[in-house]
């Protein structure tokens, strides 16, 4: 009987499989012989730099990863928060950058499905999806055909699964085009008391397989996850894994009716290097062995050697420990479910992960040695530059200005995605995508959840720590404006190459950053993910550590929108402005520059400014709130009279020149509307708190005026232009297919 | 008024349209799996939305031939008031109780949206608590609502009341803008909006209450 083992290992081979000749030697090492073609496979997945943080571990412990609401941390498949009454949620965001540029539609939709497993496999019923996604510049060839692929992907997979698709974000950069960013995140609830974890124990217990069966798919996923592309990674597309929605709603509400009874000792689903990953992963947690028995794998296609039933990466699969009699009763919910459920092996005491295959054992390696004896790499690297402060120029036709940006790919409005995403099954979205934060409530309560993903790669790449700053207060900044508590953050740490010594410098400098703004706004992270090697022939993207961030607002009642409601309404600015035009999207998009220094981000400033605002909503003074960021103070207000559908008029004063007064994207700044009594009951507040504030102006009328016709559009024009950037770009010729 | 909510594997709007029938009804419905062969008596049959059997072969051909919905047409054709939403829509035609069939969206994408609605029909059991003509705004989300049936059907629908609800605009290739529809003895209708997610100001407004009042009122 062919096992596989048959194979010669040879230096070619080692190579093939991303290793170089000392983790090769190291794997020599730690087994105390030379592996088989099964084992060399295994190790290759779980020493890959998306298994095993190789390059990164050394950087991300620095991160700040408690607080006294934080019941896991990272570490498992997703983080816990308390959210009170005894409820938790469970949140995580992770990539698939490179099977989404592969098979946009795939690509995606298993992104979707495999976060949500790492929600679900803790016991949590997923609530809400989110995304944040990043395309190559519109003109390029392939950018309508990703964008188009991977928007029905997420669409395709969460619509049927039935969890809401609540909000996100997408931009375009040159840097992306031969690499785009495909971040997915899942949140669920959960009762705080009913979490379950992956460590496996008890020798003797049954391991059980659940879900679809194994096929030849996606073998060698995390491997491709961890190269950077060449012109021939297309040739890879039949490692792109295909998804299947249904089989995964199976597999939820299966996963969680058994969750009830307390059959489990520990679950894991099958994510990138499948089986390989999650029983390693339950032992070494457990301190325990495993022996599978490979011939008991349900398995998809015929003949399959024991090398791909373990790399394979075929989805909706799951891995759990049953307390022992518990089989027959939940073989019976996933036969009721019909779903595969199989024993495959068994939990013992050497601390070894057997694998037997037609009665013979073809893999036997230490548990160990795969995980803690995977190599760590303190790589080199050389900070970013420091830029100096830019002057930046003013245009003439500031109108045309605004019109450009608002109705531009950047700040256009993403309806023409989100339509295509079920945002309100499930019942409890009360505020859909299009705003600061999405909010979803806790079913059966008036609590809710604010959800948020945010990053500037702009500022990342400009200055890695004050963008690493930047995207962690933003996300908190959004939490806020809709008047929730943020309450902690996962990652999903998208760079290039980090053989690179300036691209680990971007690196270390945006998780200093982001260290630095989760200790000060008490806001850590608790799950996350590195996706390197984000590169085509050499050419890296934009730093992009994208943030998803979760707060809880006790009455959702009070929950702040960024529509105006009607007109005569006092317009307050709270926070200051300053001229920090330097690697703004008005520079960008406008002048057609990238240069100078990003905004600073002064997180004192950030939390005072910040606590005062969600007081005012949570007072129930402001139910209109926006924050400022991308555009400035006249992308903010555009935003508010296009929902709010009524125009506005506003001084800004001429300490500072018109077009910095407008575009300038200076941090910690909000915009608030509500009526003149309040406005100036808020006025004083703020004086009284040492809070900078000013009353810029009323709603009204049909247009959108600056300084009596500085500025002076039409809101009919303004809406047009939001509202038509996407479609009509979606609408031209596919370029390719 | 006791009423049934059909569970189909990969049914998930099961959940949204038992809360809608608690919160109006004051009484929690019956969940039945799809694989039962009877259930108790009810006075309102509905079949919830969602991707029941992946939407695989068409949308709403396996549920339509399971055990379940035996039963399901036995008493619609007996009577029994019975509601399809979304994929509950496209089971029903399926099953041949609603004349016609839901295709791909005209424009090949799945929508989800609020939609403005006539009322057609408010003659109805399930439509008689809206005013005449009334516009109301009630959400959509599917990649199949793109009812068609041929002109003869269509004009015997029209000409009967039986179109309960026309969209007030052209949201996914409907003919004649149809979104949901009777059977001839008024007591089966199928819609693709979604009334049970407009049932609260909180999820955006209220406009889907009446359709399950009016069933209420009717049953006493």
């Amino acid at each position: 009987m062919k096992t596989g083992n048959e194979i010669q290992i040879t230096p070619e081979l080692v190579k093939e499989h991303g290793l170089t000749e000392e983790e090769y030697q190291r794997i020599v090492g730690a087994m105390g012989r030379e592996p088989n073609y099964t084992e060399l496979g295994i190790y290759s997945v779980m020493w890959s730099e998306h298994c095993s943080y190789k390059s990164s571990r050394f950087h991300l412990k620095k991160l700040p990863t408690k607080a006294p609401w934080v019941i896991q941390g990272p570490g498992e498949n997703a983080g816990v928060i308390d959210i009170g009454d005894g409820q938790a949620a469970i949140f995580k965001m992770e990539s698939h950058n490179h099977p989404s540029y592969i098979e946009p539609y795939q690509g995606a939709a298993t992104g979707v499905g495999g976060i949500l497993r790492d929600v679900f496999t803790m016991g949590a019923r997923p609530v809400a999806n989110m995304n944040a996604l990043r395309f190559g510049e519109p003109d390029h060839p392939k950018t309508r055909h990703l964008l188009a692929g991977v928007v029905e992907g997420i669409g395709g997979y969460g619509n049927c699964v039935g969890v809401p698709t609540v909000g996100g974000e997408t931009n375009f950069d040159p840097s992306y085009n031969g690499n785009i960013l495909v971040n997915a995140m899942t949140v669920g609830l959960a009762d705080a008391d009913k979490i379950f974890y992956c460590a496996a124990a008890g020798v003797g217990n049954p391991v059980v397989y659940v879900g679809s069966k194994t096929g030849r798919d996606g073998i060698h996923g995390a491997t491709m996850a961890s190269a950077e592309f060449t012109e021939d990674s297309e040739e890879k597309r039949p490692t792109v894994q295909v998804g299947d929605p249904f089989t995964e709603k199976l597999l939820i509400e299966a996963c969680l009716e058994l969750m009830a009874t307390d059959a489990i000792i520990a679950i894991q689903d099958m994510g990138a290097a499948g089986l390989t990953s999650s029983s390693v992963e339950m032992a070494s947690k457990g301190g325990v062995g495993f022996e599978l028995d490979l011939d008991m794998v349900p398995q998809r296609e015929a003949n399959m050697l024991p090398y791909e039933m373990m790399l394979s990466e075929s989805q909706e699969r799951m891995l759990m420990v049953l307390k022992p009699g518990r089989e027959d009763m939940a073989k019976a919910i996933f036969e009721k479910w019909e779903l595969d459920f199989a024993i495959i092996g068994h939990i013992t005491d050497t601390g070894n992960l057997t694998l037997k295959f037609g009665g013979e054992v073809v893999g036997d390696m230490p548990i160990n040695s795969l995980v803690e004896d995977a190599p760590e790499y303190e790589r080199p690297y050389v900070p970013t530059p420091k830029r100096e402060k830019a002057d930046v120029a003013a245009v003439n036709d500031l109108n045309k200005a605004v019109l450009d940006l608002v109705g531009g790919p950047n700040l256009c409005s993403r309806r023409w995605i989100w339509e295509q995403y079920d945002h309100m099954v499930m019942g409890d979205t009360i505020q859909r995508p299009g705003g600061d934060a999405a909010v979803v409530r806790v079913h059966g309560t008036e609590k809710a959840l604010a959800i948020s993903t945010d990053v500037t790669p702009r500022y990342c790449f400009a200055d890695p720590v004050e963008g690493g700053r930047q995207a962690v207060a933003e996300t908190w900044r959004n939490i806020t404006a809709v008047g929730a508590t943020p309450l902690a953050i996962t990652n999903c740490l998208n760079f290039g190459n980090p053989e690179r010594k300036d691209i680990m410098g971007q690196f270390v400098g945006c998780l200093e950053g982001m260290g630095e703004a989760c200790r000060a706004l008490d806001y850590p992270i608790v799950s996350g993910n590195v996706s390197l090697y984000n590169e085509t022939n050499g050419s890296g993207i934009m730093p992009t550590p994208a943030i998803g961030g979760v707060g809880v607002m006790k009455d959702s009642a009070k929950m702040a929108t960024v529509a105006f409601k009607g007109a005569g309404q006092t317009v307050v600015l709270i926070g200051e402005t300053k001229d920090e035009l330097g690697a703004s999207l008005y520079q960008k998009q406008i002048l057609g520059e990238d240069a100078g220094a990003p905004p600073h981000v002064d997180l004192d400033l950030e939390r005072r400014n910040g606590d005062f605002v969600r007081a005012l909503i949570e007072n129930g003074q402001v139910s209109t709130c926006h924050d400022l960021s991308d555009g400035g103070l006249i992308a903010a207000l555009s935003d508010m009279a296009i929902s709010g559908k009524v125009g506005v008029s506003v001084s800004v004063g001429d300490d500072l020149p018109l077009h910095v007064a407008l575009f300038s994207e200076t941090q910690a700044r909000y915009l608030v509307a509500t009526d003149a009594a309040t406005a100036e009951e808020i006025r004083k507040e703020a004086k009284d708190a040492g809070i900078p504030v000013v009353v810029l102006g009323e709603t009204g009328g049909d247009r959108v005026v600056v300084n009596g016709g500085g500025v002076d559009i039409a809101l009919a024009d303004l809406a047009t232009a939001h509202e038509g950037w996407m479609p009509n770009f979606m609408a031209k010729e596919p370029l390719s297919a | 008024m006791k009423s049934a909510v059909i569970v189909f594997p990969g049914s998930n709007c099961d959940r949204d349209m038992a809360v809608a029938l608690e919160k109006i009804t004051g009484t929690k419905p019956l969940m039945v799996w799809h694989q039962e062969y009877d259930f108790d008596k009810v006075d309102f049959i509905a079949l919830p939305g969602g991707f029941s059997y992946g939407d695989y072969l068409r949308c709403g051909a396996m549920s339509a031939r399971s055990h379940i919905m035996k039963e399901v047409i036995k008493r619609a054709e007996a009577g029994v008031p019975t509601f399809g939403v979304c994929n509950g829509f496209q089971i029903l035609t399926e099953t041949g109780l609603l004349p016609g069939a839901l295709m791909r969206n005209a424009n090949l994408h799945f929508v989800c949206k609020d939609v403005k609605m006539t009322v057609e029909n408010t003659d109805s059991m399930f439509t008689s608590t809206y005013a005449a003509g009334e516009e109301i705004t009630i959400p959509v989300a599917h990649h199949d609502g793109n009812y068609f049936a041929d002109s003869d059907t269509l004009d015997r629908l029209e000409g009967e009341g039986q179109v309960a609800f026309k969209y007030a605009e052209d949201i996914n290739g409907a003919q004649r803008r149809i979104a949901g529809i009777l059977n001839g003895k008024g007591n089966v209708l199928g819609m693709m909006p979604h009334p049970e997610r407009m049932i609260e100001p909180a999820l955006g407004g209220s406009d889907g209450r009446k359709l399950f009042e009016s069933v209420m009122n009717r049953l006493g």
